[in-house]
């Protein structure tokens, strides 16, 4: 057998239990999900689930919240990308610094120091009220979702020709608003997209932060259940599990569609 | 080997003064363009230091304040007890065990699919897989592991039925060292794959018929050429994959309630209910955190520039 033969080999092994590795949970936990009824199998459990109010409600909250962050995260990243490729240069490492610490950073210590500076008491009481605590608990989401979402729109913004089309739209007389509205946006709409299913794959199901500030999101009532029930948690895994694969599903539909858009 | 493109635009070579060929277009701006760029990235940097940089030095003052707001290095001081110090060090080890046991892994795994003469369709493949799985933690991933390897999870039901083993008298237990550590390899074995597959992909192929020409084997093209060229990737990878299951705690807290003490758990314990009884203690245990993923996190950015040196 030549080396290349047996690396090939090595190959495949390595791939399989790699597999393996991954496959076999995935497939414990939907057995197990099914074993709510105890003799036969059924989908007993997602009926519980997914019936519960507790659930709608607490999905519902996560969802909106991922959407706002959304929101916020493109109206603070597009245009910071835009004009640290246009203008600003220099200023481009500090940009990156910041957008990486989230990754450095325990989203704890970040909520901690939330709760140490917006608490009821402080100059700015953010946690006062259910409203503006809802707000911080999206500003702490978009902190997380900051490194993919500036990622994203970054290598967007490196891939189509920012100063022509800029110069292009002062030629037509357009303003600078209307530049970063109706040209920017609309070439890089696929990193933005890519971007979002990211920050609402991440969001989602998001704990800690949530937990710590308080408020009816999809985490808390994950470990809710999961502290209580025996087989549900297992069918909000897998629910979880296919929310996660869309998301991803998602990003590449929207990637491949531009690909053939310019083939 | 796929040969990757760059498809970065090259940067005009000096940023230098913007060429002005239609200065009327420009009057129609009123304000300077400076001026815009300026107002366009303000809202970054303001939110970037009202809800990152301002929460996260507030807390490191609190750490060197004592209940009546003056200097102390006594909270600094009370970090150093035995149950404090056991949380950071059972962090650490399962970070540090996760790490690299995930770095190792996602490289074979990124080598298999990239070199390992594998059919091209399993590559796209492990890259969605991992982009699932890597986002894949949390609550979830905690729940899914105590139906896989719990007391009545599928595989330790099929090891009893099956084969007559027994998994939990060997000692085995999920909510241990070793089983948060098998579980946060879920989401930092592909984590590892995203990360090191585009350093693979940049390996150029010249190098390998450059030193096979020169006459060296397979061994010496990895021990002089290619390890080197990757060790500031694969070790800053590893950093992070450090940094990511040190600051985790869902799935921590899912499987182990509070019995296995991570610092994490330590902490948000300390957050909902003061459990070391000094609030100015817990910004302390709070900084002993920054300063470790900081301390590894810091080396990844420094070995990342350096790595990108070798990219071009």
């Amino acid at each position: 057998m030549n080396p290349a033969q047996q690396s090939k080999i090595g190959a495949w092994i390595a791939f399989i239990l790699g597999a393996l590795y991954f496959i076999v949970p995935l497939i414990g936990t939907f057995e197990f999900s099914l074993r709510l009824k105890r003799d036969e199998y059924s989908f007993e459990a997602y009926r519980v689930v997914l019936t519960d109010p507790n659930f709608l409600s607490s999905f519902g909250y996560s969802t909106l919240m991922a959407l706002i962050t959304i929101v916020i995260g493109v109206v603070l990243v597009v245009p910071t990308a835009y004009w640290i490729q246009l203008r600003l240069p220099k200023l481009r490492p500090l940009v990156e610094f910041i957008t990486l610490l989230p990754l450095v950073m325990p989203a704890i210590i970040i909520v901690f120091g939330y709760l140490r500076l917006y608490n009821s008491s402080s100059w700015i009481p953010l946690t006062a009220n259910a409203r503006s605590t809802d707000l911080l608990l999206a500003f702490s989401y978009v902190t997380l979702a900051l490194p993919y979402m500036y990622r994203a729109v970054e290598t967007g913004m490196r891939a189509i020709d920012v100063r022509t089309l800029t110069e292009a739209g002062e030629i037509l007389g357009a303003g600078m608003p209307t530049i970063l509205m109706k040209v920017i946006f609309p070439n890089v709409r696929v990193a933005i997209l890519s971007g979002a299913f990211l920050t609402f794959a991440i969001v989602i199901g998001e704990f800690t932060m949530a937990s710590l500030l308080n408020r009816p999101a999809f985490g808390p009532y994950l470990q809710l259940i999961g502290a209580n029930r025996a087989y549900e948690p297992s069918a909000l895994a897998i629910i979880a599990f296919l929310v996660t694969w869309a998301c991803m599903g998602l990003i590449n539909v929207v990637g491949s569609a531009k690909q053939t858009k310019r083939a | 080997m796929t040969v990757t493109v760059d498809t970065t635009p090259p940067l005009p070579a000096e940023p230098g003064p913007i060429p002005e060929p239609f200065p009327a277009a420009r009057k129609g701006f009123g304000i300077g363009e400076k001026a815009w760029a300026w107002i366009g990235v303000a809202p970054f940097f303001i939110f970037a230091l009202m809800f990152l940089l301002i929460p996260t030095v507030y807390l490191v003052i609190g750490a060197f304040q004592d209940a009546d707001g003056n200097f102390t290095l006594q909270n600094l001081g009370d970090l150093f007890t035995p149950n404090i110090l056991a949380a950071y060090w059972i962090s650490i080890k399962v970070s540090v065990a996760s790490a690299l046991l995930g770095a190792l892994i996602g490289f074979f795994l990124a080598y298999a699919v990239v070199m390992g003469g594998l059919p091209a369709w399993l590559r796209p493949t492990l890259m969605t897989f991992s982009g699932v799985a890597s986002n894949f933690a949390g609550l979830p991933l905690a729940f899914a592991f105590l139906a896989t390897l719990g007391r009545t999870g599928l595989v330790t039901v099929l090891l009893r039925e099956v084969f007559g083993f027994n998994l939990y008298s060997t000692g085995f237990n999920l909510l241990s060292f070793w089983g948060l550590t098998l579980t946060y390899l879920y989401f930092q074995i592909p984590l590892m794959v995203l990360i090191v597959t585009p350093a693979l992909d940049g390996l150029k192929k010249e190098w390998r018929e450059a030193s096979e020409i020169l006459g060296a084997s397979t061994r010496q093209y990895w021990r002089m050429v290619a390890l080197p060229i990757l060790f500031p990737s694969v070790l800053g990878a590893t950093l992070l994959l450090f940094a990511n299951s040190f600051g985790a705690i869902a799935t921590a807290y899912a499987l182990t309630g509070s019995s296995l003490n991570i610092v994490t758990i330590l902490l948000y314990a300390q957050i909902r209910g003061d459990v070391l009884h000094n609030q100015n203690l817990g910004y302390a245990l709070a900084l002993g955190m920054i300063l470790i993923t900081g301390l590894s996190n810091g080396t990844y950015i420094w070995l990342r520039a350096r790595a990108e040196r070798w990219m071009r």
